[in-house]
Parts: structure tokens; C-alpha cells; sequence
């Protein structure tokens, strides 16, 4: 009734291409913005920094990994390494130029992802599938082992660990202890934000349509022009930048520090069901993918034992973190019955009966 | 559009976040304890788990709390994972915890800086970074009794004592099998040190954690190394696996030490019969015939309050859940004595931590005589460096070997400053201590 685009008209052939051609859509994206800036100042600190903080930079590598995999069909177990390279080229370029803003190490870091994200891709011309899932599988193990036994990665610690030094944006602490968790946020959802929309604009655009040309049929995109290597490689270059500024923002903004197994295949794996659950090829999907995998638990974790309660059934800590596992395991595989093109096209569909609501035809 | 789900997410999520505000009740100390009972070191985790719950909750039900305010535990499980940890971290730091304990080197290192931040001290009992004993650089973090580098200084003086002393340990081989990660790596710089200073040659061993069960090319390599000593800084399943490795190889195992985290009962059960003889450091006893154990029996276990299995009660790493636990409480008790308050805070548990000083006297007190040295704690010393025994392997149970054996603090102590003074150098803008010492009155 209300989702109707009945009297919008278009006028233009910028109009008819736009991303959001109804107008409800964009009032509503511009309503979540607004909304998710506006939880900066009205959330607690568990909420910012150990929920949405956390959920916004999964999106991200999400987001990198489904422009690989979703969009141009080639399939990456690497996205933990990756992360972990944009990582420890943002801590070796701020210790080593302190005086540099570190928002422009952030995304400057993104790029050593992206050189390594293409040496790892090249074996993608002349494999495709599980084979080059087993490549980058390599780039996993290698990587991993250089974060653990390269001394100067970490710059010879003791620990051998990397963690967050205090850098400012404007004067105010954005990176260390006393960075508070709502300028850290702040952060992570402009940088979110901006990186969404230029992986928007990339995916609709000649390269997106290259990429899943390609995804759909090699042979027949390379007969219609598209250069093969060049367009994989693109898109591990492109795919690898966005994991490595997430890994970057996973150690600075959430965890403050990291050793090298943070960025194990487990990490790889995570992404991979985020964006296989939130529907491949699609960057709302990376959205939600995040959420259900990453903040479910957290919020089953804190509404089990307030649904218990009342029973007095009080359950122990193990029990609980038992039982997420179990109720995420049955809602993966309930929503890819349901569909298996994941949520983000349960989220199309819906739209599309908003649409006729009330009356269906 | 995209961000539809991040617009709902928030609603939920403030929805969630606003049921469930800590009750900050004033009449209880609230102490979180971050354990693991699942994931792949529950094995280790869960008696922890149980001996640091059990001992709070006897004085609860024995005293009526500490002081006569309550303890209110809550565990929050980890996984041993440190984003699972952080996690916990940040759900309980708005409940004003008296104490947090990560249990986990990973998490420790992570909590390190945030500590003096929350004003929430951190104690990592025998764990976490050895440098942060340095009370001058880390006001907020304690690691009573003893640090990794002083573990291994014990191992280096039994060896010596075994061989004939220490000019006897030149020109030997001295082998570190080592979880490669933070926690493995950490007593490498101390036995560089030594190595250098005594003259005996130390082989290293990494076992990274997917190959904690697969330690056969590594043992090939002790084969051909011959090393005269062997030390295990090894966690969970690649203990077992490293005793049972030794005895299929052939290697003395009364050569063979572990640091106190490869002293779990289970890991020297892994090596069957022959395990006989291997021996691990400990600062605290096993065993049930202690009073403190016995009052956790009664007012705990057989109250049915306990999810710790009665026959396995005095295990050893039961115990040490019970000495961790022992710390904090003794901790808040002289927190409230220098403050005067009932109910105490972070801050005051910090100076409570800075004046810890239990004596052989109130060892008696808490029923634990005998089973663990007396721990003194100072502003600078935020470790104390105590006293260590061997004990050694029957075939069926832990024994004390040797007596307590004072750690070689010459040597380690220097390497401690400097390494907090790396740290600290490292991390630009790492903050001046500013807390001001506190005395017991």
C-alpha cells in the first residue's frame, strides 16, 4: 500500500538506471543512515563495540569476498589471510609514519592486500571451482605462517603480537585504549558507508557486468570481448582491498590487537558462510549474512537466559554457548531450504509482495 | 537499501542492549570469570572452571561472601577464543567487576591496554605477558606468582641441581618444545639469556595448534638432537600428545619437564605406564587433603552447587582454579581493609592486588597450609616471583619432588623491566602511572 512506485515517473535515462529507482527505497536508505549514525550517541558501549562495530567490518569482508566469489564466480578460501595482510601492512605503515592520518593507512594497507590478492589469483585463468579454492587455500596457509614467523611483521615483539597504538583523527583518539568505542564506530560505519557505495557503483557498472559475464560463462564472455585475465585479476585485486581494509579495521577498531591465528582458516570459512547465507552476488546480502552470523549468537546468548529465567531455569554459561550453535546450525540450514539463494533474495521476494499488498494478484 | 538490515539490526540490538543493563546491585561484588568449558581446551578448561567457581561460591555459602557482602559469580564462556573473550570483556565491563581473569594469554594481551582505561585491574594468574610484572608500567595488570621466565629459571636450576650445578650445564643441549603461538613463545627470550650466560645450547621446537596431535617429524628431529633436558610449554591436547611422544622415542622421561600448564593429570596420563617419572614445575599442591578442600566438599559439592565431579576433587588443575580464586578473594579482603568499604570496586581491588601479602599465618587461616608459598605483592614487583616445586609423575598421580625452589630473580627481573620498557616504547602514548601506591594499613 504504501511501497508503490504508482506515479513516479522517469523522465531520464539516469533516472531509469539509477541503484534505487523507487523513491520509498531511498527515503528508507537514507533513514538507516541516519539511524545508524544516530546510534552513535544513544548506544551503550557493549553495543557499539561488541556488536555493530564487530557486524560492520564482517559486512566489509563480506562484501570483498562476494565480489569475488559472487560476482565474478570465482570461489577464495584466502579471505582470512587477506584480512590479516591488510592488518599487518596498516600496523607495519603506522609505526613506521606515525605522523600519517590513519584513516589513509586503513585504506592505503588495503593495497597490499590487493598486490598479494592478485599473486595468489593468478592460477585463476587455468583453474576454476574447487581447484582454485584449493590455490588460495595455499595463499591461507602461507600467509598464516608468515604472520607467525616473520619477526619483522610484528616488529620483533616479544609477544608476537600486533597491537593498536593511539592515533588521532582531529585531535580525537580513534586507534588505542582511549579511543572511545563511539568515535571508533563513527569510523567504521563512514568508511563502511563510502566502500559500500563505491562496490555499488563498481558492480553496476562495466566491470560488475564484465565480472559476471564471466561468472556465468567464461567462454562466451571472452568471445564477447572481455579479457579474462585481466578481469579476474581485477576482481582479486578489487575483492582482496576490501578484505584487507576489514582486517585493518578488525585489529585497530574492534580488537585493539592480534596475533597471527586470528586470521585463521576459521576466519576464511565465517565469511564464506556469510555471504553463501546472505545470497552470493548480491551487497545487501553481505549485509545480512553479517548479522545472522555474527549477531545472533550474541543475541541468543542474551535473550536464552532472559527467556529462561522467568522459568527459573537458570542454564550455565557452557550450555548457552552449546545451544547457539545448535539454533544457528538448524536457522542456516531452515532459511537455505526455505532459499537457497539466501536472505537477500527472501528480501527480494518480500519486497516484491509488498509491493501487490493488500491486494495480490 | 543495503543497509536495511544494518537499520534493523541496530533496533534489535538497542532493544537487546537496553534489557539487559547490569543490575548493579551495591550489596554484592560482582566477579566475572571468563572460562571455557567448550571448544578444544575444555579438557583443560573445565576443571579451572569449576575450581575457581567452587571456591567462591563455598565462601558464599560458608562466610556469607567476603566481609559479609556476597560474591555474585558469573562465568562467560570463551571457547579459548579471543574474539569470543573481547566479547565477554565488553559485556561485563559496564557491571563495575571487582577483578577480570581472561584465562587465556591471547585474551590477556588484548585486555592489557584496555585495563588501565576501564579501570578494571586484570589478574592473569601465572599467565599472559611476563613483562607486565613491572607495576611502574602496568598498574592494572597483576600475574602473581610467578611469570613464565621464572618457570623456566626453575627448570634451568632443577636441571643444574641434577647435573651438579650450574657450570655443569655448559656444553649441554637443552630442548623447548613450544606451542607456537604468544603463550609458547613466551619463555624463549629468558632461556636465550641464560643459554648465553651458562653456555649450554638450546634447541627450539615449535608445534603450531593444528598440528598439536601430529608431532612426529618433531620428535624425529629430538631423535637426532639428542637434548639432555627437555621443557614443555605446551596447553590442551598437545601435552598428552608430547608425553606420549617421549615415551614412544625413548627419551628419560624423569628429564622431561613441563611448565605448570602441562601438569594436568590427564596429560601425563596420556603416556600410559611409562610416563612414570615426567615431571612438571607447580606453586600449589594437589591433592584433597586440605581443609580448604574439604570445606568446598561440604558446603559446595555435596550441596549438589558443584558441576565438578566429587571423585575428581584435588586434581590438579582443580586446585589451581581454587588458588586463582583464592588470589581475587584475598585480593577484595585486603581491599576492603585498606579502603574501609564493604563493597569494592576496580579501583579499590587494584590496590587490594598492589598490598597482597598472604603469610604462612593466614595461609593456616584459609585452610591451605601446605599447599601453596605465601605471595607478597608490591607497587613496582606486580609478580613476586615465588617459590616453585617439582613434582613428578607415579604412574598414577602427581607427587612433590623437590622442595620449593626460588626462580634465579637476578636474571629474570632485569629482562622484565626491559621488556615493559619495550612495550611501553612501542606503544606510543602508553600512559605514565599515575595511581598512587597503596599501603596495607
Amino acid at each position: 500500500m504504501f511501497y508503490r512506485e504508482a506515479g513516479q515517473f522517469k523522465t531520464s535515462y539516469a533516472a531509469d538506471m539509477a541503484v534505487f529507482p523507487l523513491r520509498q527505497d531511498r527515503i528508507g536508505l537514507a533513514a538507516i543512515i541516519a539511524v545508524a549514525y544516530a546510534v552513535a550517541f544513544t548506544g551503550s558501549d557493549f553495543l557499539l563495540q561488541a556488536v555493530l562495530i564487530p557486524f560492520l567490518i564482517f559486512a566489509l569482508a563480506a562484501i570483498g569476498l562476494n565480489l569475488l566469489t559472487g560476482y565474478a564466480g570465482l570461489l577464495s578460501l584466502g579471505t582470512g589471510a587477506f584480512m590479516g595482510v591488510g592488518a599487518y601492512a596498516c600496523y607495519k605503515l603506522t609505526t613506521a609514519f606515525p605522523g600519517v592520518n590513519f584513516v589513509v593507512w586503513v585504506l592505503v594497507s588495503g593495497l597490499f592486500s590487493a598486490g598479494i590478492g592478485v599473486f595468489f589469483g593468478l592460477p585463476s585463468l587455468r583453474i576454476k571451482g574447487f581447484y582454485l579454492a584449493v590455490a588460495t587455500l595455499a595463499a591461507q596457509f602461507f600467509l598464516q605462517w608468515c604472520f607467525n614467523r616473520v619477526p619483522w611483521l610484528y616488529n620483533y615483539n616479544v609477544s608476537g603480537a600486533i597491537d593498536a597504538p593511539l592515533r588521532t583523527l582531529f585531535g580525537v583518539p580513534i586507534v588505542g585504549p582511549t579511543a572511545t568505542s563511539q568515535t571508533r564506530y563513527l569510523v567504521v560505519l563512514t568508511l563502511v558507508i563510502l566502500l559500500t557505495w563505491v562496490a555499488s557503483n563498481l558492480v553496476h557498472g562495466r566491470i560488475g557486468r564484465m565480472w559476471m559475464a564471466i561468472r556465468d560463462m567464461d567462454i562466451a564472455a571472452e568471445l564477447m570481448g572481455i579479457k579474462l585475465l585481466q578481469s579476474k585479476l581485477l576482481a582479486f585485486a578489487v575483492s582482496s582491498y576490501y578484505c584487507g581494509v576489514a582486517g585493518a579495521m578488525m585489529v585497530f577498531f574492534w580488537y585493539g590487537g592480534a596475533e597471527y591465528n586470528v586470521f585463521d582458516i576459521n576466519q576464511s570459512f565465517i565469511v564464506l558462510f556469510m555471504i553463501i547465507i546472505g545470497g552470493l552476488g548480491s551487497l545487501i546480502g553481505s549485509f545480512f549474512g553479517a548479522a545472522l552470523i555474527f549477531m545472533l549468537p550474541i543475541a541468543l546468548g542474551i535473550i536464552l537466559p532472559a527467556i529462561l529465567d522467568p522459568f527459573g531455569l537458570s542454564i550455565g554459561s557452557d550450555t548457552i554457548e552449546h545451544l547457539r550453535f545448535i539454533i544457528l546450525g538448524a536457522l542456516i540450514i531452515f532459511f537455505l531450504i526455505v532459499e537457497p539463494h539466501g536472505l537477500a533474495r527472501l528480501w527480494q521476494i518480500g519486497k516484491q509482495k509488498l509491493r501487490v499488498w493488500p491486494f495480490p494478484y | 537499501m543495503s543497509f536495511m538490515k544494518l537499520k534493523l539490526g541496530a533496533a534489535a540490538a538497542v532493544l537487546i542492549g537496553a534489557s539487559v543493563l547490569p543490575a548493579a546491585a551495591q550489596d554484592s561484588i560482582y566477579v566475572p570469570l571468563l572460562t571455557y568449558r567448550t571448544g578444544p581446551f575444555a579438557g583443560s578448561g573445565i576443571p579451572i572452571a569449576d575450581g575457581m567457581h567452587d571456591y567462591l561460591r563455598m565462601l558464599n555459602e560458608r562466610d556469607g561472601g567476603i566481609g559479609g557482602v556476597k560474591i555474585a559469580i558469573e562465568e562467560c564462556e570463551t571457547g579459548y577464543d579471543t574474539k569470543k573473550g573481547v566479547e565477554c570483556y565488553e559485556s561485563i565491563k559496564g557491571k563495575n567487576p571487582a577483578v577480570v581473569n581472561p584465562y587465556s594469554t591471547g585474551i590477556t594481551l588484548q585486555l592489557i591496554p584496555k585495563a588501565a582505561v576501564d579501570k578494571i585491574p586484570m589478574l592473569s594468574m601465572a599467565y599472559g605477558l611476563s613483562p607486565s610484572a613491572d607495576g611502574n608500567i602496568f598498574p592494572w595488570i597483576f600475574n602473581p606468582p610467578v611469570t613464565y621466565w621464572d618457570g623456566a629459571s626453575v627448570f634451568i636450576k632443577h636441571a643444574a641441581e641434577k647435573e651438579g650445578g650450574l657450570d655443569k650445564l655448559k656444553g649441554k643441549k637443552i630442548g623447548l618444545i613450544h606451542l607456537d603461538a604468544p603463550y609458547g613463545k613466551e619463555p624463549i627470550p629468558l632461556l636465550e639469556a641464560l643459554a648465553k650466560d651458562l653456555g649450554f645450547e638450546l634447541k627450539l621446537y615449535p608445534v603450531t595448534a593444528q598440528d598439536m596431535q601430529n608431532q612426529g617429524s618433531l620428535w624425529l628431529s629430538i631423535r637426532r638432537d639428542r637434548p639432555d633436558w627437555l621443557y614443555l610449554q605446551g596447553w590442551g591436547a598437545m601435552n598428552p600428545t608430547a608425553v606420549k611422544e617421549a615415551v614412544k622415542a625413548g627419551f628419560p622421561m624423569n628429564k622431561m619437564v613441563g611448565v605448570w600448564w602441562a601438569g594436568g593429570d590427564d596429560d601425563a596420563r596420556g603416556g600410559g605406564a611409562e610416563a612414570k617419572g615426567y615431571k612438571s614445575l607447580d606453586f600449589h599442591a594437589v591433592g584433597a587433603d586440605f581443609g580448604v578442600i574439604k570445606d568446598i566438599q561440604k558446603h559446595v559439592v555435596d550441596k549438589g552447587l558443584s558441576k565438578f565431579p566429587k571423585e575428581k576433587l584435588g586434581e590438579n588443575l582443580y586446585n589451581r582454579g581454587v588458588y586463582n580464586s583464592m588470589l581475587i578473594a584475598e585480593a577484595v579482603r585486603t581491599a576492603q581493609q585498606i579502603t574501609g568499604k564493604k563493597a569494592v570496586n576496580g579501583e579499590d581491588v587494584r590496590k587490594g592486588l598492589e598490598a597482597l601479602n598472604i603469610t604462612e599465618a593466614r595461609l593456616k587461616e584459609l585452610g591451605m597450609e601446605g599447599f601453596a608459598a605465601p605471595v607478597k605483592v608490591s607497587c613496582e614487583d606486580h609478580n613476586g616471583h615465588h617459590k616453585v616445586f617439582v613434582a613428578e609423575w607415579d604412574g598414577t598421580k602427581w607427587q612433590k619432588a623437590s622442595d620449593w625452589i626460588e626462580p634465579l630473580k637476578d636474571k629474570v627481573r632485569p629482562l622484565i623491566e626491559a621488556g615493559a620498557k619495550d612495550y611501553a616504547e612501542k606503544n606510543t602514548g602508553w600512559p605514565k602511572r599515575s595511581e598512587s601506591c597503596a599501603k596495607q594499613s
